[in-house]
């Protein structure tokens, strides 16, 4: 299964895990696997029409999926995906 | 024409001009340089103190706040002495001590659409060291609009990031970045904590990729955005395009002049026509101490984190954090009178949004927080 790493800010909706494995062959799909696993990040990470927020960067290894094949681009086994959030901290 | 060197500063600076790479004519370059660095917080502080150090020949410091004892965990520019008075002007005087030679100008004002243009132009470069998304949009769209480098850091707890983005050659902010998280998705440095040290880390970055760009030397991050983790020790890259579809520096840019950055991220009661939390939703200190005291007492759900509460704490609470208030709402008598509490009222203002979504109508937030409890209801708390 392939592996979502969640940042610090959003692990306070994920019991606390940083690491999520999910079932899912595309990003988008782990993306509404990640969601169906924690209910309480939908309304952060989807707006009212069930698309992923513009603010939202998911990252297959090193590259951004929108520089792949967006939300289609397919996963194997044992890929990581990272999401990587905006921080405003300083 | 590069400014000379005098004997004192030949001497000052006799370890970077042995550097083949800095040399006489780099530390020339950087005298006749010009860093603007946003914010004299966490990032700012060791940014400011090292291209001071370095010899950057003019710092710009913008800031509008006061040192405040809770900054001084991280803020290394500022000491005990400095509590209490304006940011930039105890900034100033701790670089100016460590360096007499440099140029040391400051803004005791906030950076915003109206004054950024003017306070940056004499800047050859930007380091972003706020503690806000509107303020690094600004910046970042100011960076983009002027042809300026913004060299970008953030932290979070443990968690650091830390990118250069020169739109004139390579990805901005924005192009990685588009929009800001919803508000209060990714809580502040005041509300989550942040380890002391890592904005020095992730400080010192920025302040190496400034001096490197002023020097003309090695390869920046450009196109790479550092994600560095200091729990597991991690420096991790992913690599950022220039997104053609970027508002701010794309081939059809819809963003061609400063905005209201505050509306852009959303802070409450400005975007959306979102109405401010009217009054009779909050509490002062002093009136809930009354309830308390008498017969019908209100519930209080204390929306802090669990290790929070050996900081300070009230009898009764019920501790329910933020981020499962929306898993356990079935917990809550939505009859009974409720009043949320948290540090200082930000993470109960959003619990408080979540409840009368959900519904409930006998609910308040407690202003202020357990920190306005502290000052004028019980000395004895400590405030956090």
């Amino acid at each position: 299964m392939p592996i979502l790493k969640v940042p610090t800010p959003l692990c306070s909706y994920t019991a606390g895990k940083a690491e999520i494995r999910v079932q899912a062959a595309t990003a988008g799909a782990a993306m509404r696997d990640l969601v169906r696993q924690y209910p309480a990040l939908q309304v952060h990470l989807y707006n009212s029409r069930g698309e992923l927020r513009s603010f939202v960067n998911l990252f297959l290894g090193e590259v951004n999926v929108r520089d792949l094949q967006g939300l289609e681009t397919p996963l194997n086994d044992g890929d990581t995906l990272r999401l990587v959030p905006a921080v405003a901290g300083g | 024409m590069l400014p000379e060197l005098s004997r004192e500063e030949i001497l000052r600076y006799s370890r970077h001009l042995l550097v083949p790479e800095v040399g006489l004519d780099g530390q020339r370059k950087l005298k006749g340089s010009s860093v603007l660095v946003i914010g004299t917080g966490g990032l700012g502080s060791p940014v400011a103190l090292y291209l001071a150090a370095a010899g950057v020949g003019r710092i710009g410091l913008v800031d509008y706040d006061v040192v405040d004892e809770s900054n001084l965990q991280r803020q290394v520019i500022h000491g005990q002495s400095g509590v209490g008075r304006l940011k930039v002007e105890s900034a100033r005087e701790r670089l100016l001590e460590i360096n007499p030679h440099v140029q040391v100008d400051v803004w005791n004002e906030p950076f915003t659409s109206a004054n950024a243009l003017g306070i940056a132009a004499p800047f050859d470069i930007l380091a972003d060291g706020t503690d806000n998304f509107p303020t690094r949009y600004l910046t970042n769209d100011l960076c983009v609009l002027t042809g300026k480098p913004n060299v970008y850091g953030a932290v979070f707890r443990f968690d650091g990031q830390a990118g250069f983005f020169d739109a004139r050659s390579g990805p901005c902010y924005r192009c990685i970045f588009p929009e800001p998280p919803p508000p209060g998705l990714v809580p502040s440095c005041a509300d989550a904590g942040v380890l002391g040290i890592l904005p020095g880390t992730i400080g010192t970055i920025q302040a190496t990729e400034t001096l490197k760009y002023l020097l003309g030397i090695g390869t920046s991050l450009s196109g790479r955005l550092l994600l560095y983790n200091a729990l597991d020790m991690t420096f991790e890259y992913v690599r950022l395009k220039k997104n053609p579809k970027c508002k701010v520096c794309g081939p059809q840019p819809e963003v061609t002049a400063l905005i209201d950055y505050d509306a852009f991220c959303g802070v409450p009661g400005v975007v959306h026509g979102e109405a401010p939390l009217a009054s009779d939703l909050v509490v002062s200190a002093p009136e809930l101490a009354g309830r308390l005291a008498g017969e019908d007492r209100p519930l209080l759900i204390d929306v802090r984190e669990p290790h929070e509460l050996a900081i300070s704490s009230l009898p009764g609470a019920v501790n329910i954090p933020l981020g499962t208030l929306a898993s356990r709402l079935s917990e809550l008598d939505s009859a009974r009178e409720l009043v949320l509490f948290c540090k200082t009222g930000n993470r109960s203002a959003r619990g408080l949004e979540l409840l009368l979504s959900a519904g409930f109508r006998r609910v308040r937030h407690l202003q202020g927080g357990i920190n306005a409890w502290a000052r004028q209801v019980d000395p004895q708390l400590p405030v956090y």
